[in-house]
Formats: structure tokens, C-alpha cells, sequence
């Protein structure tokens, strides 16, 4: 015989269990469904776009009395259920009939949460829950100059006051914490969200007690602050949350807490009693929003058809139905140990975002402003994927993230013609199209034409993306770039040859590598001429002519023409006698502008080019060298004081840092080199955003590499540690002979090791002792030849160059 | 023409150039990798960078200062950029340079 099934409640959870029941056994039970609410399912949650009139209450009906009569369910609308008794397995309802149950279920949901603020029972006070509310606030809004306060500044309080001002009605949100929907939302997001509300004519009181509701004739009249402010208004609403409906249960002597307590099958301390929505509590937790809801709703039909299910908790995001509002927020975003954050803020589009991470993976997420990324995160956070690997990207969402995600060229594609493309150049995506539409067909040639790409580079990706947009299959993504327009080889292609090849002279590689132009250009000359004298330092004598100006004057050249003298400070350390000399040449060549450097040490701005070889001469007197702060070589070994002085400092770092500057100086290498020694971890030399670090240990030398403090800022990588100053001096001289030999020019130690992978350079100078000693010793002959001063040899053998060939105004005025 | 003697072509670097005073203002004289001698303003027009301290290449040189690039013979710029720089006419008589005055002493000279 048909088992008799009693559901009190047709809320959403119930509505929804009775469908996965009909599903697999429509004839298991007969079903008698009572509801308090004169009605049967409806989407509650859509009760927000009711009341501000972008649904009609038809339109957010589940389930209809159709839908009832075909699936023989006795409907009891309207009807309270008053007692249950268990021994009997019977229930009573207001109407003082009794049923008889073989499974019960409660369904009771949950109720608003009423203040009991004096004056709480008046008239037009209301919750925000059931379609009378709605129909109550929508009411409001034919009255002219109507007046609302909402109490409670969280997901519904707010979805209620964004109704009623649309509705036309003035409405002031009271809200005791500080910033709105303080569950879902962090402090950053709700300034925003408030700022967007207000913006639609909603006041906003944050940290706001309301102390009294005051009423006239029995009706609401205002909302007293604490402060002492009155609000007045015709309707108060408060949505300050909800409790579980637990009354019932609990008269009846069932298990209950904060809610009904039930187990994973949604089984309540009686077997022959289920319960499921938001009057229950599972594990501790209690249930507002819908996604948990319906995954009881299932595990419960499958407990009433003896199948096996157990109910599982999981993150549920969270969407505020305000229109122009875009809000977004999911997971666990509190503050707590071993959390980090990502945060991004555009204050202009009034767009931030935020994820809380821990161990790797995501568990929070906030946005606003711009939340189409929402569902991306939270599937991250649901799945538990480890991030470290596009924590760098992260915060863009799925469109940087590469593989399966978004296409880019789509991205590109959808660009408009004056987005700016080559920020260095000031060059958009139209001018660029254009030059493509004149004939541009590589990069090289829009390079040419528009100068995009032309200065930092970064946006090469970029341009040719558009290229390929623009051109279709035509376009073929270069697979290496060639050095420059005189050759189609590489720089890598071009390191190789000349090693195989024992070429040696500039003319042997333009013409044994088939130079498409007679001697280069001002791109692939100065990179010729570093391998050359990188791979042949005792048979290829450098060409100051294939240098770029700075190396070949061996001083800055300043947008006026004139120059920047800085001279060498080993390790950052100088002497009375220095800065004495330093002074005398400033006075003695009326140097404008004396100014310390980051590397630590001086540099002299604004040396006309004649007095170039004459300040180097003095400057030479004191024992003052070229600082090479002018050269792709090394520049500085910058130091904390150490050992010496410091009582922190573990070791003599500033020894160290003498030893490596006077070890390495004059090196010419691929890029610019600078080096820093910190004592200890404290690191005072800010050694660890350096192309080479040390840290010094109480146990040895910490040698890290591949940083960098320009345009990006990336920290070191641990090399390895060694115990003496002898083994870091050596891994430190192999470290930049092989960076010398292998790096492309222009290639900083961070870029070339990206390429190479920091392990193989473990491989060759880490693990493979002897090779790190070869390296070192083809540093030493190398450093045969450049460890010197070509101040000194400037001032001595070439002082005439600096000077005017000839001077026809002399000759004129005669 | 008044061909005035500048320097021998020693003096000025191979792919190199020197600088010339004159009541116009500094002209460079290149010195290109065929031993040819050409004779330029040494302003660049765009940010006024000093042209004889650029990279010779071929008949080109390269502006130190933001890699504008222009013709020796011509002046004209070359690729995306527009503009021209001076040209003064040489010539090399056994092995020394020779210079126009004319167009680099006129104004002073008439005074």
C-alpha cells in the first residue's frame, strides 16, 4: 500500500525535492503538502525583480496548481501545521484537523528576523520575505513623496531599497556595521557598492543604531537613531536576517540547535522525519541561499526512495539583483593567517577586485564593477585548483591565463581603431591597420612605418597580433626574430656561427652570415661587437664606432648633449680625499648638478664633452676609475656595512662587495650588470632585486640571481649557498661568464635565465665543479684585457677626439 | 665654392665622425667604411641630439639620442620620421678633407 508522505512547508527546497521524487517514483507516496502561505512554490529569490517592476509574481511561479493536480498532490494552502506527534505520526493544523504521516517532512524555512525595538509592532512595520511584503513596498510606490527606511544593510535590506527607489519612493538604508553587506563583501567593495547606491538617490547610514520606531495612531511614523536622528517614513522594513524555523520541530522533542539538526540523508533525530531547507542545520552550518538548498533536495528524494545520497556542503557565490550594481562574491574572504590577497583597484571604472588566497588556492573572492569573471574564480575556488603557477595573471581572469582559455586575437580583434597599441611612441591600433592597408606586412615593416614597437618593445606581441588580425592567413607569426632588418638570422643563430665558425671580425660575420646591408646598422652592430669581444677577447679588439655613444664616450649623454661623470666607489666606500677630488671637479668644471646615485655613488651631471678627458684626469689624480655607469658591463656591487660595523651583519659584506667590484669591473657583458652584498637577511643592499645577490648567513653566502628593479621587478632565485668567500667569488665569476657567453645582447640576467631555465644554469655552475672553474678562468682572460680604466687611457691617448676637428668661427672672424 | 682644409681623413674614426665649428653652427663630418667624407648639420631636427656621436652605417647615420636615422647624402630622414638635416658639400684632396665655406663662413665673412 501507497506510504502516506506529509510535507509542511512549499518553499523553494520543498518544491524542488518534490520534483527529483516524482522523477523516479511518482507513485511511492501519497503526498499531502501543507503551506502557511496561502500559495504554492515560487522563486522567492526572484522576489526582487517583482517589486522593482521588472517581473510579474505569474512569472515567478514554480509550480503551478496544474502541475499539483498532475502529480496528485493534495495542496493545503494557507494551512498551518500547529503540532506533530510522533508517537501517533500524526499532524494537527490550525484548522484542528489531524493526518496521519508514515514520513514527515519539515520544511519550514526559516523566518525574518524582527527586531524588538520598542514600537516594532506598529503598523507598516514589515520583513522582506513573501510576496504580501513585496506587495506592501509596491503599494508604497503609488503613494506621492512616499518615505521608507530600511533597517539592514545586507544582500535583501539592499535589493529591497534598490526596489523602492525605483518604485520612487525616498529611502534611507540604516545599517549598524560599518560598511554595507558586511558578510559577503569587504570594506574596499562596500565603499564602492555605497558609492553606486547613493548614486540612485539612496541614503546610506552605516554604523547606524536604531534605537526606537516611532509610530502615530498605531502606524509608523519615523526611525529613531541613537544619535538621535529621526528618519521619517510611511513603510520601515527590516532585513536584518533570517532564523530557522525551528518551533515545530522543537515542540515536537526533535534534535534541534540553531536549526533542525539533520543528518547527510537529511534525516532528523526521527527516522520516520526528513527536513531540508533553510530550517535546517547540517553539520553546524545553517543555509540561506538556494545552491545547498537543492542539493538537499535531492539527496532527501533519494533517502525517501531508499537510494543512497549524503548531502555535502559546499561555497556558494553570491550576486546582488540591483541592476547596475555588478557585484560578485564568493568562498571566504575574512582575514586570517596564512591568508594573502590580491587586489585589484581602477578607481576611474570603479572597478575592484579581490582574491583571498591560501596554500595556493583561492578561497575568497570579491568583485565589483566588473564581475565577468565571477563564475571563473569560483569555479577555482570550488575545484580547489593550485594557482601558483598564473598567480602572476591571476587577477585578470581566464583572458591572460593562455590554454583553453578566451582567444586573444578575438581580444585584439575587438579593439577599436584608437586604442593606443605602442605606449613609448604614442602609436593605435588604426594607424597601425593603416600601414597594414599601405602594404606593411611584418612587424619590421610596421615597425618602420609607425615606429610601433620600436622603443621598449613590450607590445610586439601586440602588433603582431594585429597583424594577424588585419592580414588573416596571410601573416605568418615569426617563429625567432631575427637581429635587425640586415639578416634573417637570430641572435642566438648569430652567437652560434660565430663560435662554429671562429669568425672574428666584424666584416667576417657580415659576410660569411650574408649581411643584407654593407656594414649593419644601429641595431645589430653594438650586439656583433659584444659577441665578437665576448667569444674572442684576446683577437677581436672592441670598435667604439659599432657603440652606442654612452660606451663610446664612456659618460651618460644627457638630452642636452652634455654628460654624466660618475665615478667608480668600490662597494659604495669612499674617503675624504675622494670627495674632496669629486668637489674640486665640480667647482673646476662648474658641474651644474651633483647628485647621489642609487648604485652609491656620485654622479656629476652636465660635463660638456671637451672637458670630458680633462675632469677624467683629475678625477684620475685621486685614485677616482670610470664607474662604467654608462655600459652594458658591470656597474655596481652595492653593500650594507657588515660585519664591520652593523650588529646585525653576519659577515663582511662590504669586503665581499670590494673583492667582487674589483674582481668584475670593466666586464662588458649582454646587458647591464649590478650586484648587491647584504650582511644579513635584513638586507640593507636590497641584494635580492639584483641581476646577482648575496646574502650573508651566519653559515656562508646565500647566492641568489635573476632579479631585476626596472620596468619589472622581479625578485632573486637561490643559485646556491656556498661557506667561503673563495667558492662565491668563483660561482659569482662563472655565474657571469656564462651569462657573457650564452645571454643575447640586451638580454638582463632575468630574461636570459627565463629562456634557459635557472636549472641548467645549477647544471653547469652548481653541480658541475669543474666547468665552474673553467668558466672562471675564461672570465680571468678576459679580464686580462678590460680590467682597466679607459678614463685614464681616454685622458692620456685619445684627448683630442673630444675636442671640434676644426673651428671655422675662429678662422671667420680673423 | 672656397674649399676650406678641415683635418686629414685620419683624424676623423672609421664609421665615425668629428665635429666642426661654424658661424652656423656645429657641422659633423662623417666618415663612412668606403673612406667617403660627407658633411652634415649636426643637429638632429627632432630633439636636437648630437648626429656625429650616432652609428655609421652605410651612408646613414643613426641619432644617438631616439634612433632617427638619416641619409648623409641626401638629409632626408629615413623610415616613419619626416625631416631633413643640412648637407654641405666635400671633397677629399690628398687626404684632406675638404670643406665648402662658402655656405659655413658667408654670413660672418660678409660682415
Amino acid at each position: 500500500m501507497t506510504q502516506k508522505l506529509i510535507i509542511i512547508g512549499a518553499g523553494m527546497a520543498a518544491g524542488r525535492a518534490l520534483e527529483h521524487l516524482f522523477e523516479t517514483a511518482p507513485d511511492a507516496y501519497d503526498v499531502t503538502l501543507f503551506n502557511a502561505e496561502p500559495r504554492g512554490t515560487y522563486n522567492r529569490i526572484m522576489l526582487s525583480p517583482v517589486l522593482s517592476g521588472d517581473k510579474n509574481f505569474q512569472e515567478i511561479v514554480t509550480h503551478t496548481a496544474q502541475w499539483y493536480e498532475d502529480n496528485n498532490v493534495t495542496c493545503r494552502f494557507g494551512e498551518t501545521v500547529t503540532n506533530i506527534d510522533r508517537a501517533a505520526r500524526t499532524v494537527t493544523s490550525d484548522t484542528g484537523e489531524t493526518l496521519a504521516y508514515d514520513k514527515l517532512i519539515i520544511a519550514t524555512g526559516s523566518n525574518p528576523f524582527i527586531i524588538p525595538l520598542p514600537g516594532h509592532n506598529l503598523d507598516g512595520v514589515i520583513a522582506y520575505r513573501d510576496l504580501e511584503d513585496t506587495n506592501a513596498m509596491i503599494a508604497l510606490g503609488d503613494k506621492p513623496d512616499a518615505k521608507a527606511v530600511v533597517i539592514g544593510g545586507g544582500l535583501l535590506g539592499l535589493e529591497a531599497a534598490a526596489g523602492l527607489a525605483l518604485r520612487g519612493v525616498d529611502v534611507t538604508v540604516v545599517h549598524i556595521m560599518g560598511h554595507l553587506m558586511e558578510r559577503q563583501l569587504d570594506e574596499a567593495a562596500g565603499y564602492l557598492l555605497r558609492k553606486a547606491l547613493v548614486d540612485k538617490g539612496i541614503t546610506v547610514k552605516c554604523s547606524a543604531n536604531s534605537k526606537e520606531i516611532l509610530g502615530e495612531n498605531g502606524k509608523v511614523r519615523a526611525l529613531l537613531l541613537d544619535d538621535g536622528t529621526e528618519l521619517p517614513c510611511d513603510l520601515l522594513v527590516m532585513a536584518v536576517g533570517i532564523r530557522p524555523s525551528i518551533a515545530l520541530a522543537a515542540d515536537a522533542g526533535l534534535a534541534t540547535g540553531r536549526g533542525i539538526h539533520v543528518d547527510d540523508q537529511m534525516v532528523t533525530s526521527d527516522e520516520n522525519i526528513l527536513s531540508l531547507g533553510e530550517c535546517v542545520e547540517h553539520n553546524g552550518d545553517i543555509f540561506g541561499l538556494v545552491a545547498p538548498l537543492y542539493d538537499q533536495a535531492k539527496v532527501l528524494a533519494k533517502t525517501l526512495t531508499g537510494e543512497d545520497a549524503a548531502f555535502v556542503n559546499k561555497d556558494v557565490a553570491t550576486k546582488l539583483k540591483v541592476t547596475g550594481c555588478d557585484l560578485f562574491s564568493a568562498g571566504d574572504f575574512a582575514d586570517g593567517e596564512g591568508r594573502e590577497d590580491i587586489v585589484f583597484r581602477d578607481p576611474a571604472r570603479g572597478v575592484y577586485k579581490r582574491l583571498v588566497i591560501e596554500d595556493n588556492r583561492i578561497c575568497g573572492a570579491v568583485m565589483y564593477g566588473d564581475t565577468a569573471d565571477g563564475n571563473w574564480f569560483f569555479g577555482l575556488i570550488k575545484d580547489r585548483t593550485d594557482i601558483s603557477e598564473m598567480r602572476d595573471t591571476l587577477i585578470f581572469g581566464p583572458a591572460f591565463q593562455g590554454g583553453a582559455a578566451p582567444d586573444p586575437m578575438a581580444a585584439v580583434a575587438a579593439l577599436p581603431a584608437d586604442a593606443e597599441i605602442c605606449g613609448c611612441n604614442g602609436v593605435c591600433k588604426g594607424q597601425i591597420v593603416d600601414a597594414i592597408g599601405n602594404g606593411a606586412t611584418t612587424l619590421e615593416d610596421v615597425k618602420a612605418v609607425t615606429k610601433a614597437s620600436g622603443s621598449c618593445g613590450t607590445c610586439t606581441g601586440l602588433v603582431e597580433q594585429v597583424l594577424s588580425v588585419t592580414l588573416g592567413d596571410d601573416f605568418v607569426l615569426p617563429a625567432a626574430k631575427s637581429v635587425c632588418g640586415c639578416t634573417d638570422l637570430t641572435h642566438e643563430d648569430v652567437r652560434r656561427l660565430i663560435k662554429s665558425g671562429e669568425l672574428k671580425s666584424q666584416p667576417a660575420v657580415w659576410q660569411e652570415l650574408g649581411w643584407t646591408t654593407p656594414n649593419g646598422c644601429h641595431v645589430c652592430r653594438p650586439a656583433i661587437n659584444y659577441y665578437l669581444l665576448a667569444d674572442w677577447p684576446l683577437d677581436y679588439a672592441d670598435d667604439p664606432q659599432s657603440r652606442f655613444v654612452n660606451e663610446r664616450n664612456h659618460a651618460n649623454i644627457q638630452k642636452d648633449g652634455t654628460y654624466s661623470v660618475v665615478p667608480r666607489m668600490w662597494g659604495g666606500i669612499t674617503t675624504p680625499e675622494e670627495l674632496r677630488a669629486i668637489a674640486d671637479a665640480a667647482d673646476k668644471y662648474a658641474v651644474p648638478t651633483v647628485k647621489v646615485t642609487g648604485g652609491q655613488r656620485i654622479d656629476l651631471l652636465g660635463v660638456k664633452k671637451e672637458d670630458l678627458p680633462a675632469i677624467w684626469f683629475d678625477l684620475n689624480q685621486a685614485g677616482l676609475v670610470s664607474g662604467h655607469a654608462y655600459s652594458k658591463g658591470l656597474r655596481t656591487v652595492k653593500t650594507c656595512v657588515g660585519s664591520d660595523h652593523c650588529r646585525f651583519g653576519t659577515q663582511d659584506s662590504t669586503g665581499l662587495g670590494v673583492k667582487l667590484e674589483k674582481h668584475l669591473w670593466g666586464s662588458w657583458t649582454p646587458h647591464k650588470l649590478k650586484l648587491g652584498v647584504s650582511g644579513c637577511p635584513r638586507n640593507c643592499a636590497e641584494a635580492t632585486c639584483k641581476d646577482i645577490g648575496v646574502i650573508c648567513v651566519d653559515s656562508g653566502y646565500e647566492i641568489s640571481v635573476a632579479g631585476a628593479a626596472g620596468m619589472e621587478v622581479i625578485e632573486t632565485q637561490l643559485l646556491c649557498k656556498v661557506a667561503t668567500e673563495e667558492e662565491a667569488m668563483e660561482v659569482i665569476s662563472a655565474m657571469t661568464q656564462i651569462y657573457r657567453e650564452n645571454a643575447k645582447y640586451l638580454d638582463r640576467i632575468h630574461k636570459w635565465v627565463a629562456k634557459v631555465g635557472l636549472d641548467w644554469v645549477k647544471e653547469q655552475i652548481v653541480d658541475d665543479l669543474e666547468n665552474r672553474q673553467t668558466l672562471a678562468e675564461r672570465f680571468e682572460l678576459s679580464q686580462s684585457v678590460y680590467r682597466n680604466d679607459p678614463w685614464a687611457e681616454h685622458a692620456r691617448e685619445k684627448a683630442q677626439i673630444y675636442q671640434p676637428v676644426a673651428n671655422l668661427t675662429l678662422e671667420a672672424a680673423e | 665654392m672656397s674649399w676650406i682644409d678641415i683635418c686629414s681623413v685620419a683624424e676623423i674614426p672609421l664609421r665615425g665622425a668629428r665635429i666642426v665649428k661654424t658661424s652656423v653652427g656645429c657641422v659633423a663630418v662623417f666618415r663612412t667604411d668606403t673612406e667617403e667624407v660627407f658633411a652634415t648639420s649636426d643637429r638632429c631636427p627632432h630633439k636636437g641630439g648630437p648626429l656625429s656621436e650616432g652609428i655609421v652605417h652605410g651612408r646613414k647615420v643613426t641619432c644617438p639620442l631616439h634612433n632617427w636615422v638619416f641619409s648623409l647624402e641626401t638629409g632626408d630622414a629615413q623610415g616613419a620620421d619626416e625631416g631633413q638635416i643640412a648637407t654641405y658639400a666635400t671633397q677629399i684632396v690628398d687626404g684632406r678633407v675638404m670643406l665648402d665655406g662658402s655656405e659655413l663662413t658667408a654670413s660672418v665673412a660678409a660682415e
